[in-house]
């Protein structure tokens, strides 16, 4: 629970302002807004890097205002938006075993789970690599990777899908899913509307440090009002659905998702053939 | 005379077994077009874009064979300073090429180290900032910028050196969408204007292939394909690779299958606006 949190920079600038959030276990919620709304600051504040001017934020019913970083850091993971600036070991393989470090496993058990977290990434190719030679999506990964191995409950993500090609972006969601069942809250900053159009349950609005929208992410992402507030653009399927009803194609104004709009050109076009042949 | 051509290039990283690129046989004539490059993650998009102004093999230690031309000149015969004149690259992060204390002497400092004279340092800088919608940034630090701004500057910063081929890495990565368009557009505005070439490497389909006439696709360090952005949207490899498709485009290929739709895939809501209203 975040309860009336405002945060202001040493440098004068209020980064939020009148915060009131819950989160409850094995949520997936996005949190979307320009940039300078607000998002990297609210997520700081959640594993202490960052600590309140006003307010409290509470987890597990326990106040977290003075729990230190590192004690911290084991319930909650941050995977920042550029991998680079938490990637500094020699070879991914030591990246990971650094990770490792703060849970005094045994020399065999560290070399078994580091084992077991590149093989479920697929980092196994890149073990004796360093990772500033590794490209950019392939940072990211280990960078998730670092984290994930520490078994976190709540999981945040700054930008998970930037640089990801499709395949990534799928391996990244059966991921979420896997920790979701495991009763993990996954909060992720996105500006990828489709992606969060189509996988995220729960979306969060942000603009000028306060939050301007809470609910299922299908209600706020088509309020084209919240969507202009928040520097966004619609879904496409929602553009070409909202595009056709302004051509006069009738009952299009209520398509949201990709399905639908597909499914509704589907019956269109049959229509439309079968039209033709009868002439 | 092409402006860059690659010819049988290979190149690894040092310190990795696998090659980044691999015989790479690529021309981009002086045509002023808007070339998209495409590729899973780790296909050598970067790798290829830092040979095209010499970077590799000059700054990246590594293994190469083969030849890269630009405008005739063997890369390796040259220095970066005068490539640059010729390609100049906005790297994904921003702010990692940006140095000066203020825009204002960021964008002069490459004409600055060409000995190019103070007056016509002054008119370029007028003119490069005034097309980036950049002139009320000019006495700011770099570092205050938000990130479309820096965007911004990085562009300007490189236009002023007037080159051939402006090459972009990924630039609307850390900008949200509303900034991300008022940047593809700015980009296109000047491809139009000064009749350059403009190269982008980007995962966000969406936003580029509205604007894009030539597309390279990767994978595995080789260009596959290499055509009229048409041909290769409509083409298997640009199927069978995992890139990030748009909306529009999953919604047409579904209708292809149901042999509803027989056209060419369109690459915009306008496009596909047109295609149905004349059914």
């Amino acid at each position: 629970m975040i309860k009336d949190v405002m945060y202001t920079y040493p440098n004068g600038t209020i980064a939020l302002i009148d915060i009131n959030l819950n989160l409850y276990g094995g949520e997936f919620i996005g949190i979307m807004g320009k940039n300078g709304a607000g998002k990297t600051t609210l997520i700081r504040t959640l594993n202490g890097l960052i600590r309140p001017t006003q307010g409290d934020i509470y987890i597990d019913d326990k106040n977290i205002n003075t729990t230190t970083i590192a004690t911290l850091s084991k319930k909650v993971g941050i995977i920042f938006q550029n991998a680079s600036h938490q990637l500094f070991a020699n070879t991914v393989e030591d990246e990971i075993k650094f990770s490792l470090k703060s849970f005094n496993l045994t020399k065999e058990e560290s070399q078994i789970r580091t084992n077991k977290t590149l093989q479920q990434f697929n980092l196994e190719k890149y073990r004796e690599r360093s990772p500033l030679n590794l490209s950019g999506g392939e940072s990211k990964k280990l960078a998730i990777a670092s984290i994930i191995c520490r078994d976190p409950d709540i999981l945040i993500f700054d930008e998970p899908t930037l640089g990801q090609d499709a395949r990534e972006i799928e391996s990244f969601l059966r991921l979420i899913e896997k920790e979701r069942e495991h009763g993990k809250t996954i909060i992720i900053i996105t500006h990828n509307i489709e992606f969060a159009f189509e996988f995220i349950p729960r979306t969060i609005l942000m603009a000028d440090g306060k939050i301007i929208a809470d609910g299922p992410t299908e209600k706020v992402l088509n309020c084209e009002e919240l969507i202009e507030k928040a520097s966004l653009v619609l879904p496409q399927s929602r553009q070409l659905s909202l595009a056709l009803y302004s051509m006069g194609f009738q009952d299009t104004d209520t398509l949201f998702s990709k399905a639908d709009v597909t499914k509704y050109l589907m019956q269109f076009l049959k229509n439309s053939s079968e039209r033709a042949q009868k002439r | 005379m092409d402006l860059i051509r690659f010819e049988k290039f290979f190149y690894r990283y040092k310190g990795n077994e696998e090659y980044a690129l691999n015989n790479i046989n690529l021309r981009i004539e002086k045509e002023g077009n808007f070339v998209l490059l495409c590729g899973e993650t780790g296909s050598g998009k970067t790798t290829l874009i830092r040979c095209m102004n010499g970077l590799i093999p000059q700054f990246y230690s590594g293994f190469y064979k083969g030849k890269v031309f630009i405008n005739e000149v063997n890369t390796v015969e040259t220095s970066i300073a005068n490539l640059s004149t010729e390609v100049g690259i906005v790297f994904q992060n921003p702010e990692n090429q940006l140095i000066a204390m203020n825009v204002e002497h960021e964008i002069a400092f490459g004409l600055e180290n060409l000995g190019v004279p103070r007056k016509k340092i002054a008119q370029k800088i007028e003119e490069s900032a005034s097309l980036t919608e950049i002139e009320h940034l000019l006495d700011k630090a770099p570092f205050e910028l938000s990130g479309g701004e820096q965007q911004r500057v990085a562009i300007a910063s490189i236009l002023v050196l007037e080159p051939k081929l402006l090459i972009l890495d990924e630039p609307t990565a850390l900008l949200d969408p509303k900034m991300a368009r008022k940047i593809i557009n700015l980009l296109n505005e000047i491809q139009l204007e000064r009749k350059i070439t403009i190269l982008i490497s980007e995962h966000r389909l969406d936003l580029l292939l509205p604007f894009a006439d030539h597309m390279i696709l990767m994978q595995n360090g080789k260009v596959i394909e290499q055509n009229t952005l048409e041909k290769v949207i409509n083409g298997d490899n640009f199927q069978k690779l995992n890139l990030n498709k748009p909306v529009i485009y999953s919604i047409f290929m579904k209708l292809r299958e149901e042999n509803l739709f027989k056209g060419q895939i369109p690459s915009s809501i306008p496009d596909a606006i047109n295609y149905l209203k004349n059914r």
